[in-house]
């Protein structure tokens, strides 16, 4: 099983290094070519407008829209989150995205990076002890879909992590850590 | 919870690798860099090709424009501060904007101390142009670094210089035993544990873009396989005869820079390029690189 790492622009290279620490092969995807050698996807953390603006100039958005809709696991971090939810506010109008999760990722929900933070939380799914969480300038989600499980929330109710099927989205990233739970948790998906 | 740690300072430059960082002199040309699909914009009052042509001393930009710029775009701004000028970096971050650098670029306010940047909370980025210049101001709390190059040219020849000598160093570094790692960082001035982290690793312990000079498509995938991390356009972007297409291709070429296919595409009919400058022509008090330590 080779796991694709949407390589336009990010923290792509986080995400390479914690697989291979795993065993799991990787691939990093920058074309559609790249797209039909891989069984899953991370779209890593990096600028939503940028991936987003990268991924319809090489002609990604559909291919990739139809592989998730055949059911391949996808999971974003932070902009891949931002990018996989149907409605973004706080973004750019025209901001290209993929829109495949029911459920609205507001973003810089926080601020600038000065409120940029880091926070011990369970995760629905995860064994064991509070996951460390790195927010830099997150998102948060919203109006989660009936198909949409909220997976972790902040002390204050808002939703850092969620679920609907081969699909999955956090607003923090997992790669800048040495927890290797929630790779683990992808790759069972 | 925990705000402001090295984690997510070094992080925020982790987010950006791959990606184009361009200086805007309005809201307007933050506008243009943010469609074109910049990472970050730099926010400043003149790009270094006319700090050059103008002379006289080069200051922080006004906070009025830092902060209408930060207005016009969702992406996260930057702003420059003068070598050592740390009241300077506070009114930044106070201003709430994203990222400081303590930039040769201005006039230097200090030419023995650059800013303490462990005491902010905002992050710093600043130039160097080799493994030590780096690793010291990693020492001082920069949570990114740049090469210098030779700001407001568009010639790349010194940021090439700067890029080649940082990773030809780190390959050496790699291959010398814990004696010869002591006497190496006494010899570039470089923390023992900086210089051992390196040596380990095969890395910078922070993320590195190139700067200073870069005015092509071609130029932006050179440093990147020369192995930066990304990629600072100063002049080169509103400079150029078109300014949106320019910047839009230096995206591209930043990301696909191993498919000289796409490359070639997006450097054809892209109009006139920034005019250049020899830099043995530039007189050598007004020289921007040699600033800092």
């Amino acid at each position: 099983m080779t796991v694709g790492i949407l390589a336009l622009q990010g923290d792509f290279r986080e995400h390479e290094e914690m697989l291979q620490r795993i065993g799991v092969p990787t691939l990093q995807v920058r074309l559609p070519k790249h797209l039909d050698q891989v069984e899953r996807l991370i779209i890593p953390g990096g600028e939503s407008t940028t991936i987003g603006k990268l991924l319809a100039m090489y002609g990604l958005i559909e291919p990739l829209r139809a592989r998730v809709r055949e059911g391949m696991p996808i999971w974003g971090t932070c902009a891949g989150a931002i990018l996989m939810a149907q409605r973004i506010v706080d973004g750019r109008a025209d901001q290209p995205s993929l829109r495949l999760m029911d459920m609205t990722a507001r973003r810089n929900a926080f601020g600038s990076q000065l409120e940029s933070f880091e926070i011990d939380l369970p995760v629905e799914g995860l064994d064991g002890k509070p996951l460390r969480m790195v927010f830099i300038r997150a998102p948060v989600l919203e109006d989660l879909g009936h198909d949409v499980t909220p997976l972790a929330r902040l002390a204050d109710g808002r939703i850092v992590a969620a679920r609907q099927a081969n699909m999955l989205a956090t607003c923090f990233h997992p790669e800048l850590t040495s927890d290797e739970r929630m790779h683990r948790y992808f790759l069972e998906m | 919870m925990d705000k402001s740690t090295w984690t997510t300072k070094v992080g925020l430059a982790q987010m950006l690798k791959g990606g184009v960082i361009m200086d805007v002199v309005t809201p307007e040309q933050a506008q243009i860099a943010e469609d074109a699909g910049a990472v970050a914009v730099m926010a400043l009052e003149r790009v270094p090709a006319d700090i050059r042509a103008h002379g006289g001393v080069a200051r922080m930009s006004d906070p009025e424009l830092i902060l209408a710029i930060k207005e016009a775009v969702t992406i996260p701004v930057m702003a420059k501060v003068r070598i050592g000028h740390f009241v300077e970096a506070q009114i930044l971050e106070a201003l709430g904007i994203d990222y400081i650098d303590e930039s040769e670029v201005l006039t230097p306010a200090d030419e023995e101390h650059h800013i303490n940047k462990h005491k902010f909370r905002i992050p710093f980025v600043c130039g160097c142009r080799n493994l030590g210049e780096g690793l010291r101001r990693v020492a001082e709390g920069a949570a990114m670094l740049r090469t210098k190059g030779e700001a407001g040219t568009g010639n790349v020849v010194e940021a090439v210089r700067h890029a080649r000598a940082i990773y030809s160093e780190i390959r050496r570094l790699q291959t010398m035993d814990e004696d010869e790692l002591f006497t190496y960082a006494k010899n570039i001035q470089a923390p023992y544990e900086l210089v051992r982290q390196v040596a380990e690793t095969g890395r910078l312990p922070v993320v590195n873009f190139a700067a200073g000079g870069i005015a092509t498509p071609a130029d932006a995938a050179l440093l990147m396989q020369l192995g930066v991390d990304g990629i600072f356009v100063g002049s080169g972007i509103f400079k150029s005869s078109d300014p949106a297409r320019r910047a839009r291709a230096i995206v591209a070429a930043t990301t696909h820079y191993n498919e000289p296919e796409i490359i070639a595409e997006v450097s054809r009919g892209l109009g006139e390029a920034m005019t250049g400058i020899e830099i043995s022509k530039i007189p050598r008090d007004q020289l921007m690189a040699g600033r800092g330590w």
